[in-house]
């Protein structure tokens, strides 16, 4: 029979901490590398907030008008490469829920799917930069156009750079129905780069 | 903290309620004009919302709790704070024992403030919960009792919570303040804990004021 107390659970107690840091606070008991995650999507959310916050300002505060005349947004290009974009999010989903199910098989051509969805996507934006007839010098439309497709761009190459790290892996035999972290958290960044091309896309270019 | 996101499979379910969100937008702003889009967006956006105050406060139980230890032994997870010291829980605590071989728990969530909540100023709460909890495991220790203990999140819904994944109880002790001094039993702690979670639970009411 006997009593005690974890060490975490006494922070004021002398020796509690026997000269190591105490054991963290997991409450909720997410993983820590999943929250590490979110933690970061939430602070991307607030980077992106900034820029949007210019936007309104802009367009709404100032009642510019935009497009800028006589420029115009290639509407229908940019909404094909929303369709990849949002189709590369089931087949992240497709390739998640594969190896889930012990499909080796489906993980791989689920992250290839991805990848080149999203290597198109990211293509197609720099073809669309180069003809759509402005710059970022052209007033605070211009600026304002590449500075939030521009940021959006640079985290799909992160997230092209992450889905190509879990490619890799995946074709190197790694990964397992029980371990499968390094698919799951590219997969939470990917769909999060998805939704804020959805909030770009439906501000920037149609509302 | 609950994190609505746990998943890679939660953030595809985002991911296609997002775009359901804007393309009904965008479609109310093409077919009826810019106030249309405003009006399917605030309705939208007011249905969200309370969608999500809903999911707060009709969570589903949790799967029943995963039992562990021995086949003859009874788990038992102690929510105490200001009573955990208590002379009616340490009653329970040790009736309860004679009866079986058992394992307790005792969690104290570290209540705090809510300007220090959101400074993230836990230390002094933890500690404080920390030296509670010592002297109650130290009680226990002298009456023959195997304890052991935590201090659990400010919540103490969601202390229960993280007792019930990492602990597996057969049953659950909630101790309060009687009705009228006690701020948990002001916010239905015991009734949602009831609502909440499948396991077994008692509620031990500790005047600490008679027992001094």
């Amino acid at each position: 029979m006997s009593a005690h107390a974890e060490p975490h659970a006494q922070p004021g107690h002398a020796g509690g901490h026997g000269g190591h840091p105490p054991i963290a606070n997991a409450s909720s008991r997410v993983d820590a590398r999943t929250l590490g995650m979110f933690l970061f999507i939430a602070s991307e959310i607030m980077l992106f907030g900034s820029f949007f916050t210019a936007y309104f300002f802009t367009r709404v505060v100032n009642g510019s008008p935009w497009p800028l005349e006589p420029f115009h947004l290639p509407v229908y290009v940019a909404g094909v490469n929303t369709a990849i974009l949002v189709t590369s999010s089931f087949t992240m989903h497709w390739a998640l829920q594969s190896i889930k199910r012990g499909n080796r098989a489906g993980l791989k051509a689920g992250l290839v799917l991805t990848f080149l969805m999203g290597l198109a996507f990211l293509l197609t934006q720099m073809l669309e930069y180069a003809r759509v007839g402005f710059a970022p010098h052209d007033g605070a439309f211009g600026t304002i156009f590449y500075s939030l497709t521009g940021l959006h761009g640079a985290h799909v190459l992160v997230g092209l750079t992450l889905l190509g790290f879990a490619t890799i892996r995946a074709f190197r035999g790694h990964f397992s129905p029980e371990h499968h972290h390094g698919v799951e958290i590219p997969g939470i960044y990917w769909h999060f780069v998805d939704v804020m091309w959805i909030v770009v896309y439906s501000t920037i270019y149609i509302l | 903290m609950l994190n609505p996101l746990r998943s890679e499979a939660e953030a595809f379910r985002f991911v296609l309620l997002a775009v359901g969100y804007f393309a009904a937008i965008i479609l109310a702003a093409t077919l009826g004009g810019l106030w249309a889009g405003i009006g399917v967006f605030a309705a939208l956006t007011l249905a969200a919302l309370v969608w999500l105050v809903r999911q707060r406060e009709e969570r589903p139980p949790p799967a029943a709790a995963v039992r562990q230890g021995a086949e003859d032994e009874r788990r038992i997870l102690v929510i105490a704070n200001e009573t955990v010291a208590g002379a009616a829980l340490f009653e329970e605590i040790r009736g309860r024992a004679e009866e079986y071989r058992e394992e307790v728990l005792v969690i104290c969530p570290a209540l705090n403030s809510p300007l220090r909540h959101w400074a993230s100023d836990e230390d002094s709460a933890r500690a404080a919960a920390g030296e509670r909890l010592s002297r109650t495991l130290a009680h226990l220790r002298e009456a023959g009792v195997e304890a052991r203990g935590e201090v659990g999140d400010g919540d103490p819904l969601q202390a229960i919570e993280d007792g019930i994944r990492s602990f597996g109880p057969d049953e659950i002790v909630i101790s309060t303040h009687p009705p009228g001094r006690s701020q948990w039993l002001e916010k239905r702690v015991v009734e949602r804990a009831r609502e909440r979670f499948a396991t077994p639970i008692t509620h031990v009411v500790v005047d600490l004021e008679a027992e001094s």
